[in-house]
């Protein structure tokens, strides 16, 4: 019996989905939390694939979106398990008010909204000034990146505001009633990181999909083009970094939970110039490549890393030059542009298939 | 008129940092249009070569000229940087002129990998890389000029590279039998020490200075100086710049634009290595050290407009001086009996993290109003 391709596709997320609801039972504690993290920054990776996959802003600086909804969280966390009186470190530097912008984290519903919201407007103000000025290609990566560093030294420097180096641990904040570290709660967060993977990606399907989705490439392939078609490019470019901030800012949140600890480290420049890797491995403007690359290179990382440690950015390092050289379109991509099949046919395992005037024009209007 | 003079020199001090560390992202950024994350870990290399440089001179046959090593490693701190950067530029970069954004990941790969190489593997290793390199390269030059025989120079080159990486290997075990700092991987920051002509305070106009800052001073001057003429008056200098001002036409003209390429690249990573001499001898260096330069070198160039050495000059001047104004806190020193409000503004970015806040964000805010920085280049096209 010969599988189409759609059969075989269904079977994929089949087996896949079962994997991940019975992943619970199948590893340890300690591992379903890497696994969960790995979900979680999947969603991250999609907000890049749709900014700079499909609408060609490479941001260099969604570490700021990503650590802002982290400590978003953390915040909340750190009062919600407070009897009264202020968080413990803030003893350590003397300040006995809690600083004013902790004061809307004590409700959950704020910090919910929050998560999404303050990360949304950042990356709208960043956006719209960037993009009003007609600044794209590099110069936007280079200003992302510097905006990241104006960040990391901010949340760096400021031990009386949010700790500073220290970042806000939250294993041992409660919430319902119950431990943060504790690993039921940790499997909640993994089946919950799980499932806004599937819907976000979902999401981002459906949108790119509809004519948003078309202006988006629009933008990416010939932007005067899109302009002079009566677009205003700029409206577009903001909303989808607007959006990839929102996301990255869910990402950091869900993350936080299950690293145990958000601090500056996540907003240093290598670890966001990290998250772009993902995407390019897993092959951008294919958003399943996105979660996948995300998914499995931080697995791997933090596999090799257990066995080698320092052999990992060599890995990295060697990651990087070889997808940008020998396979730009990522592996997602790759298999989608019908690569296994090539290697097969140049390896002489499938015979050569010479194609003919009419099937060349049908292979030209299909889409990519 | 003191406190005037404290700022200036202070700034000058730090913007020339800033501007040795820039001058070879103007050239390869600005000029060539290329993104080099790995620039900060070409200052690396430099900064290495010196501590390597200092290790020989600190060898008994090369005692009694110790106090000059410092003159030598700029020297080899060029060499060194543009040797990795001919190597950077023929291996990737040429394969991706044209997709910026690709140029940016690949070379963000090729930092990671210098950072982790100068972590992991011992020392000596590198000088026998760049020596194996040299060799190669310049043996072939010499011999190919005799021998056009296109049968027997497969076997001539594979001979030259045979006894140049034989000589490699030769001169890092020689390195490491006889400088065991350098024999086995070591990831600790290493310190270089300044020779004595170059340290202590110094008295001019009844002012004392630092010696070590004038040096840097007199470094980055006389490098800025020695490229303005190279690219002005000399013959390549033409070539560049006609390769950078419309590169289409130039070759059409017959000008060997991978040529240009290459020498443009490999003066861009020579600064960054002179840049490197500069940086150790302000501090101790590690195989992070150039993270803490690449940003705002990038900053420096896209302020005084990209493609505008001049503008490079003035960005990185304007920037130490705003630095030292605002970092060390000197707008309460100027203006004493500011209102309270304003005083406790300024002190709250009286820190070095706080004031590069600061900084970047004013950059930031300043390209709303110049997109292109202070001396934009003008053009006509719709994408400019």
């Amino acid at each position: 019996m010969k599988i189409s391709k759609k059969h075989f596709y269904l079977l994929i997320w089949v087996i896949a989905f079962a994997l991940f609801i019975a992943m619970p039972s199948l590893v340890s504690d300690s591992r379903l939390k890497i696994l969960g993290k790995c979900l979680s920054l999947g969603i991250v990776a999609l907000g890049i694939d749709l900014s700079w996959g499909y609408t060609g802003l490479l941001s260099l600086g969604q570490g700021i979106f990503f650590s802002l909804g982290g400590y978003a969280i953390a915040m909340f966390l750190q009062l919600n398990s407070l009897k009264e009186g202020i968080p413990e470190f803030f003893g350590l530097y003397g300040v006995r008010e809690l600083p004013f912008f902790w004061e809307p984290f004590k409700s959950p519903i704020f910090t919910l909204i929050s998560i999404w919201l303050i990360p949304g407007i950042v990356a709208g103000l960043i956006g719209f000034l960037v993009f009003r000025n007609r600044i794209k290609g590099v110069y936007f990566s280079i200003l992302t990146q510097a905006a990241l560093l104006v960040f990391f030294n901010f949340f760096n420097g400021q031990q009386k505001l949010i700790n500073g180096t220290n970042g806000l641990p939250t294993p041992n904040t409660t919430l319902f009633g119950m431990m943060v570290g504790d690993p039921i709660m940790q499997k909640y967060f993994y089946y919950i990181s799980g499932i806004l993977v599937i819907v976000f990606y979902l999401f981002c399907k459906w949108l790119v999909s509809k004519r948003f989705g078309r202006i988006l490439i629009g933008i990416r392939d010939d932007e005067p083009r899109v302009r002079f078609s009566g677009y205003n490019p700029v409206l577009f470019k903001t909303i989808i970094f607007v959006f990839a901030g929102c996301l990255a800012g869910i990402s950091g949140a869900l993350f936080t939970v299950q690293a145990d600890l958000i601090s500056p480290q996540y907003m240093r420049v290598p670890f966001s110039i990290e998250m772009v890797i993902w995407v390019a491995v897993g092959g951008r403007g294919t958003l399943i490549g996105a979660i996948l690359g995300a998914f499995f290179i931080r697995l791997g990382e933090s596999v090799v890393q257990g066995l080698i440690p320092g052999g990992w950015i060599f890995i990295q390092g060697g990651l990087f030059i070889l997808v940008v050289t020998v396979l730009p379109e990522g592996i997602i991509g790759w298999i989608n542009n019908g690569g296994p099949h090539n290697l097969l046919t140049r390896w002489g395992l499938i015979k050569r298939f010479i194609a003919t005037y009419p099937s060349l024009e049908a292979t030209k209007n299909k889409e990519v | 008129m003191d406190l005037f003079f404290d700022i200036l020199f202070e700034g000058i001090s730090i913007g020339s940092v800033l501007l040795i560390a820039a001058l070879g992202l103007a050239i390869v950024f600005g000029l060539m249009g290329v993104i080099n994350l790995a620039h900060g870990e070409l200052i690396m290399v430099g900064a290495y070569s010196t501590f390597v440089t200092q290790l020989i001179f600190k060898q008994p046959f090369l005692k009694p000229f110790y106090g000059s090593y410092i003159i030598v490693s700029i020297f080899v701190a060029f060499i060194f940087s543009a040797c990795v950067g001919i190597l950077l530029e023929r291996l990737i970069i040429r394969k991706l002129y044209g997709s910026p954004l690709e140029t940016l990941l690949a070379t963000w790969g090729v930092s990671l990998l210098l950072q982790q190489f100068v972590r992991s593997i011992p020392l000596a290793i590198g000088p026998g890389i760049i020596i194996t390199f040299i060799s190669g390269i310049s043996i072939k030059n010499i011999v190919n000029t005799k021998f056009t025989n296109y049968a027997q120079k497969k076997y001539i080159d594979l001979s030259i590279w045979v006894f140049s990486v034989f000589l490699g290997i030769i001169s890092t075990n020689s390195i490491a039998l006889n400088i065991s700092r350098l024999s086995r991987a070591d990831s600790r920051n290493v310190d270089v020490t300044a020779p004595k002509w170059m340290r202590g305070p110094i008295e001019i106009f009844g002012e004392t200075f630092p010696k070590t800052r004038l040096w840097i001073i007199f470094i980055t001057l006389t490098s800025v100086i020695v490229v303005l003429i190279f690219l002005n008056l000399s013959e390549w200098g033409l070539r560049i710049r006609a390769v950078t001002q419309n590169r289409s036409m130039s070759e059409c003209l017959g000008l060997s634009t991978k040529k240009v390429d290459t020498l443009t690249f490999a003066l861009g990573s020579g600064l960054a290595g002179v840049a490197g001499v500069a940086v150790s001898l302000l501090g101790s260096v590690g195989p992070n050290v150039g993270q803490n330069y690449i940003v705002p070198c990038f900053m420096v160039v896209v302020l005084g407009g990209v493609g505008n050495l001049i503008g490079t000059v003035i960005a990185s001047f304007g920037i130490g001086i705003m630095t030292d104004l605002i970092g060390a806190g000197r707008l309460i020193s100027i203006w004493p009996d500011m209102p309270n409000a304003l005083a406790n503004i300024v002190n709250f970015f009286a820190t070095t993290s706080m004031a590069r806040v600061m900084i970047f964000t004013l950059i930031i805010v300043f390209l709303q109003f110049k997109p292109s920085g202070l001396f934009p280049q003008k053009g006509r096209m719709v994408e400019s």
